[in-house]
C-alpha cells in the first residue's frame, strides 16, 4: 500500500517540477533520452517477440482459423457450390446442376483432386468417399461431349447414392467456407436436415472427455498438493545443508526424461511388475492387481511427473516467510492448528496458487503419459485430438477441440483471477 | 591471408558437399526388424550399386506427415513405405506421384513385371507392392494353460480361454474380428460392417470380452505383453512375433485363422525434387532379389519370381502361405468409414 501511494504522488510532483525549472531544450533532450532507452529496451526484447510471434501466435492463430475456415470444396467446385445455394433441398437439384457437377468431377478426377472432395463430403456423410471416388473413376473414361449432353443421367447411373437428396445436402454443407460444424461436433451437437441444432446422433464422446479431463486434472492437482505441501514445508525449514541435498532428490527426476519416468511406471505397475510381486510376496493380495492401463496408473504417473511443479513454487514462497510470524502467533496464545491455518497458510497462498495452476493447466493438456499408461480408462481430451490429427486427418475438428480446450483454460484462469486474484501468484 | 581464405573456402565446400552427399535420397519406413531387413536387402545394395546415399528414416504410418509436407510445399521425404489401407486415400488426395509401370524390371526368370507381381501389388497407380504382411494373434505356450486357441472364435471365448487379451486400440481389425468370431462369412465382413446392425453386432461381440482386453498403441508393445503375462493372447503384426520366436527364442505360437492381411507399397511423395531418382530406387527395391529378402522378417514377397530364392524353412510362416485362411483388409472401406467408426470406437471404449 505504501509503495503505491508514493508512486501515485511522484509523477504529479515531477510534472510541476518540470514545468518550472526545465528549459524547452532540456525537456526535449530528456524526452529523446527516454525514447532512446525505450528503443533499446524494445530492441532487447525484439528477439523474444519475434520468437513468440513465430512459435506461438502464428501457429495458434492458424489453428483457431482452421477450426471454422474450410475453403477446400468451394475452391474445387466454385460454380457448382454457388448454384447449389439456390437448391431448395426438396428432391434432387436440377438437371443442369447435375451435369455441371459431373463435368467438374471429371476435371477433378483428371487433376487427381477428387480424393480431396471425397474426404470432405465423407466427413458430412460417412460412406460417401467411395461413392465420389468410384464415380470419378467412371467419369474419366467418358468424353466431354457425352458429359455435356447427358451428364446428369450418367452421374445418376454411376452410383445409386446420387439419387438421394442427403448426398447433395452433404455437398452443400461441405461447400460452406465458414463453418460451425467442427465446433458443434466438439460439443456433441449437429444440425439436422432442416438446419436446427440437436444432440449428435452418432458418437457422443467429446463432452464426456472434457469433463473426464477436468476431473483427472483436479485429482492430480489435489494429489500433488497433498504430497507436495508438507514436503515443501519440510525443505523450507530444514537446515540449509540438509535441504539442499534433499532438493536434489526433487530436481533429479525433474531433469530426467519424461519418457523414462513414464516407462518406469510401466515396469512398476504391470501385471507381474515390482508392485504386484511385492504385494503378493508379502501376502496382501493373492492375485496380481490390474493397475497398469487404468485411470489409476494415469493419476499416479502424472502426479509423480508434475510434483516438482508444485513443490518448487511452494518452497520458494515458504523460504521467504519469516518464521517469527508463526512464533508470534503461538506466543500470543494461538493453538498450533488455528495458527497454521490463520497465519502460515495465507502466507503460502501465492506459491500454492502458482503450483496448483501450473499442475492443473499442464495436466489438462497432457498427452504422452495417458497415451502410454492410460489404457482405455485413462484417456484424456489430448488423446482424441491426436487421433484426429494423425489418424482421421480431420484437422478442422482437432483445431476446434484444441480451441475449446484453450477457451476452457482461459475461463478457469479468469474465474481464478476473479475470486483469488492473479496478482497473488508467485513462482519464486 | 590468402591461404587462410582458401582453407576456409575449402572447408566450407567440403562441409556443403558432405551434406549434399549425405542425403541424395530420403526413404522412410517403419523401422524395427522390418526396417533392418529393408536396409540390408534394398537400401545398402542400392547404394553399393549406384553410389547414391540414402537417408533411411522411421515413421509410424498414417498420412498426416505426408499431408503436412505436401500442403506446406516443403517435401522432405522422397520415398515412403506406406500401408495400402492409407495408400488409397493418399493417392486420391494427390499426396503421391503416379508411378509409371514402365520403370518396373522383369523378374529374374524373365517374366514381365505386370505378370510377375501379384495383382494387388500394382492395384493402385501410386504404389508398387513391397510386402504382404498380416495381423494374426499369438499366445504364450507357458501361460496359456492346457487348452490352446485355434480359431478366431476362441479369441472371443472366455470360457475356453480365460485371461487377458491384448488388442490394438483402433477400430481397424477389432471390428472385423468381432464379426468373424460371431459367424459372419469372410467375404461378407465389410458388407455387414457397413450397416448399422452389423456395427451393433460387432460391438456386442466386443462387449463380451471388453473387461478382459488390454489395449496397446504400438506393435512393439506386444512381445513384452505376452512375455510378462500381461496378456495370454495378443493381436500382432506377424513379423514381430516371428522375430520374437526366431531371434529371442520366445515360446510364442501364432494362430492363422481369420488373419487380416494387407500390403505395404513403396510410394513417392508428390512434389519430391528427386522424383526420377526415387523411381529408380523403387525399380531396384522391387526387383526379384531385394523382395526375396523380406521373408527375413516373415513378410511375403509380392513377386512370384522371388519364391525361388526364399529359404524353404521360412515359407510356412509367410502370410502368402496362409491366404486361404485370411481376409484381405479393405482399404476402400476404411477410407469411407475410418473416421466415423474411429469416433464410435472411442465412444464404445469410454462406456
Amino acid at each position: 500500500m505504501v509503495m503505491s501511494n508514493t508512486q501515485s504522488i511522484t509523477p504529479s510532483k515531477l510534472a510541476s517540477h518540470n514545468s518550472l525549472s526545465l528549459t524547452k531544450e532540456e525537456s526535449n533532450h530528456a524526452r529523446r533520452e527516454v525514447r532512446r532507452h525505450r528503443m533499446i529496451a524494445f530492441l532487447l526484447v525484439l528477439p523474444l517477440l519475434i520468437f513468440l510471434a513465430f512459435a506461438f501466435v502464428a501457429p495458434i492463430g492458424t489453428m483457431l482459423h482452421r477450426g471454422f475456415y474450410n475453403p477446400v470444396v468451394a475452391d474445387l467446385l466454385p460454380d457448382t457450390i454457388q448454384e447449389l445455394e439456390t437448391w431448395d433441398r426438396k428432391g434432387l437439384p436440377n438437371e443442369a446442376l447435375l451435369t455441371r457437377f459431373a463435368i467438374d468431377l471429371k476435371r477433378l478426377a483428371k487433376n487427381r483432386k477428387s480424393g480431396k472432395l471425397a474426404e470432405e463430403i465423407n466427413r458430412n456423410m460417412p460412406g460417401t468417399s467411395s461413392v465420389v471416388k468410384s464415380t470419378a473413376r467412371k467419369l474419366r473414361s467418358i468424353s466431354d461431349a457425352d458429359l455435356k449432353a447427358n451428364g446428369s443421367n450418367i452421374l445418376l447411373k454411376a452410383h445409386k447414392k446420387w439419387n438421394s437428396p442427403e448426398i447433395w445436402l452433404a455437398l452443400q454443407k461441405s461447400g460452406k467456407v465458414y463453418v460451425d460444424t467442427n465446433y458443434l461436433t466438439a460439443l456433441d451437437l449437429e444440425r439436422n436436415y432442416d438446419g436446427d441444432l440437436q444432440v449428435r446422433e452418432s458418437a457422443k464422446i467429446y463432452l464426456q472427455l472434457y469433463s473426464k479431463t477436468l476431473r483427472l486434472a483436479l485429482i492430480i492437482t489435489l494429489s500433488c498438493l497433498i504430497l507436495g505441501y508438507p514436503l515443501a514445508y519440510f525443505l523450507a525449514n530444514a537446515p540449509a545443508k540438509k535441504s539442499n541435498m534433499l532438493m536434489v532428490f526433487v530436481l533429479l527426476p525433474f531433469w530426467t526424461s519424461l519418457l523414462v519416468r513414464t516407462t518406469s511406471w510401466i515396469a512398476l505397475l504391470q501385471t507381474n511388475g515390482v508392485v504386484n510381486s511385492f504385494l503378493m510376496g508379502v501376502g496382501i493380495t493373492s492375485e496380481p492387481l490390474d493397475m497398469l492401463y487404468t485411470e489409476f496408473s494415469t493419476i499416479v504417473a502424472m502426479t509423480h511427473i508434475l510434483l516438482p511443479f508444485m513443490i518448487l513454487p511452494l518452497y520458494s514462497v515458504m523460504k521467504g516467510i519469516d518464521p517469527s510470524y508463526l512464533r508470534a502467533a503461538l506466543s500470543m496464545g494461538a493453538r498450533p492448528i488455528p495458527a497454521f491455518f490463520q497465519v502460515y497458510l495465507p502466507n503460502t497462498l501465492p506459491g500454492l496458487s502458482a503450483g496448483a495452476l501450473l499442475v492443473f493447466i499442464i495436466s489438462v493438456g497432457y498427452y504422452i503419459t495417458p497415451a502410454l499408461v492410460g489404457g482405455t480408462d485413462g484417456q484424456m481430451i489430448s488423446n482424441i485430438i491426436a487421433f484426429h490429427m494423425q489418424q482421421s486427418n480431420n484437422w478442422g475438428l482437432a483445431a476446434a477441440l484444441g480451441t475449446l480446450l484453450l477457451i476452457l483454460i482461459l475461463t478457469l484462469y479468469w474465474l481464478y483471477d476473479r475470486f483469488v486474484g492473479a496478482s497473488n501468484i508467485k513462482l519464486g | 591471408m590468402k591461404t587462410k581464405t582458401l582453407f576456409v573456402g575449402a572447408l566450407l565446400a567440403s562441409v556443403f558437399s558432405v551434406n549434399a552427399m549425405a542425403a541424395e535420397l530420403t526413404a522412410v519406413s517403419f523401422g524395427g526388424a522390418y526396417g533392418a531387413a529393408q536396409k540390408k536387402h534394398m537400401i545398402d545394395p542400392y547404394t553399393a550399386k549406384t553410389g547414391t546415399k540414402i537417408l533411411f528414416e522411421d515413421y509410424s504410418g498414417g498420412i498426416a506427415e505426408i499431408k503436412a509436407q505436401v500442403e506446406a510445399n516443403n517435401v522432405q521425404w522422397d520415398v515412403v513405405d506406406i500401408e495400402v489401407i492409407d495408400l488409397e486415400r493418399a493417392c486420391s488426395e494427390g499426396l503421391l506421384e503416379v508411378i509409371p509401370r514402365s520403370i518396373l524390371e522383369p523378374g529374374l526368370d524373365g517374366v514381365p513385371a505386370e505378370k510377375d507381381f501379384i495383382p494387388s501389388a500394382l492395384a493402385n497407380e501410386c504404389g508398387v507392392g513391397n510386402i504382404v504382411w498380416t495381423i494374426i494373434y499369438a499366445y504364450n505356450d507357458k501361460t496359456i494353460g492346457s487348452v490352446v486357441p485355434e480359431s478366431i472364435g476362441d479369441f472371443f471365448d472366455l470360457a475356453k480361454i480365460p485371461g487377458k487379451r491384448a488388442m490394438r486400440k483402433r477400430a481397424q481389425v477389432n471390428l472385423e474380428w468381432a464379426l468373424l468370431a460371431d459367424g459372419v462369412a469372410k467375404d461378407k465382413v465389410y458388407e455387414v460392417l457397413a450397416t448399422d446392425e452389423g456395427l451393433k453386432r460387432a460391438f456386442a461381440k466386443l462387449d463380451t470380452i471388453k473387461d478382459h482386453i488390454v489395449w496397446f498403441d504400438s506393435w512393439s508393445q506386444v512381445p513384452q505383453l505376452l512375455n510378462d503375462g500381461g496378456a495370454v493372447m495378443a493381436q500382432s503384426a506377424n513379423g514381430r512375433i516371428f522375430d520374437a520366436i526366431k531371434k529371442d527364442k520366445k515360446p510364442f505360437t501364432m494362430v492363422w485363422d481369420a488373419h487380416l492381411y494387407d500390403l505395404d507399397v513403396w510410394a513417392v511423395v508428390k512434389g519430391s525434387k528427386k522424383k526420377d531418382l526415387a523411381f529408380d530406387f523403387i525399380s531396384f527395391a522391387t526387383g526379384t532379389k531385394p523382395l526375396a529378402g523380406m521373408p527375413d522378417v516373415a513378410y511375403g514377397p509380392t513377386r512370384a519370381s522371388s519364391a525361388a530364392l526364399i529359404d524353404p524353412s521360412v515359407v510356412p510362416d509367410l502370410p502368402t502361405s496362409h491366404l486361404d485362411e485370411g481376409v484381405k483388409a479393405d482399404g476402400i472401406f476404411w477410407a469411407d468409414y475410418g473416421e466415423s467408426l474411429g469416433e464410435k470406437f472411442n465412444e464404445w471404449l469410454l462406456k
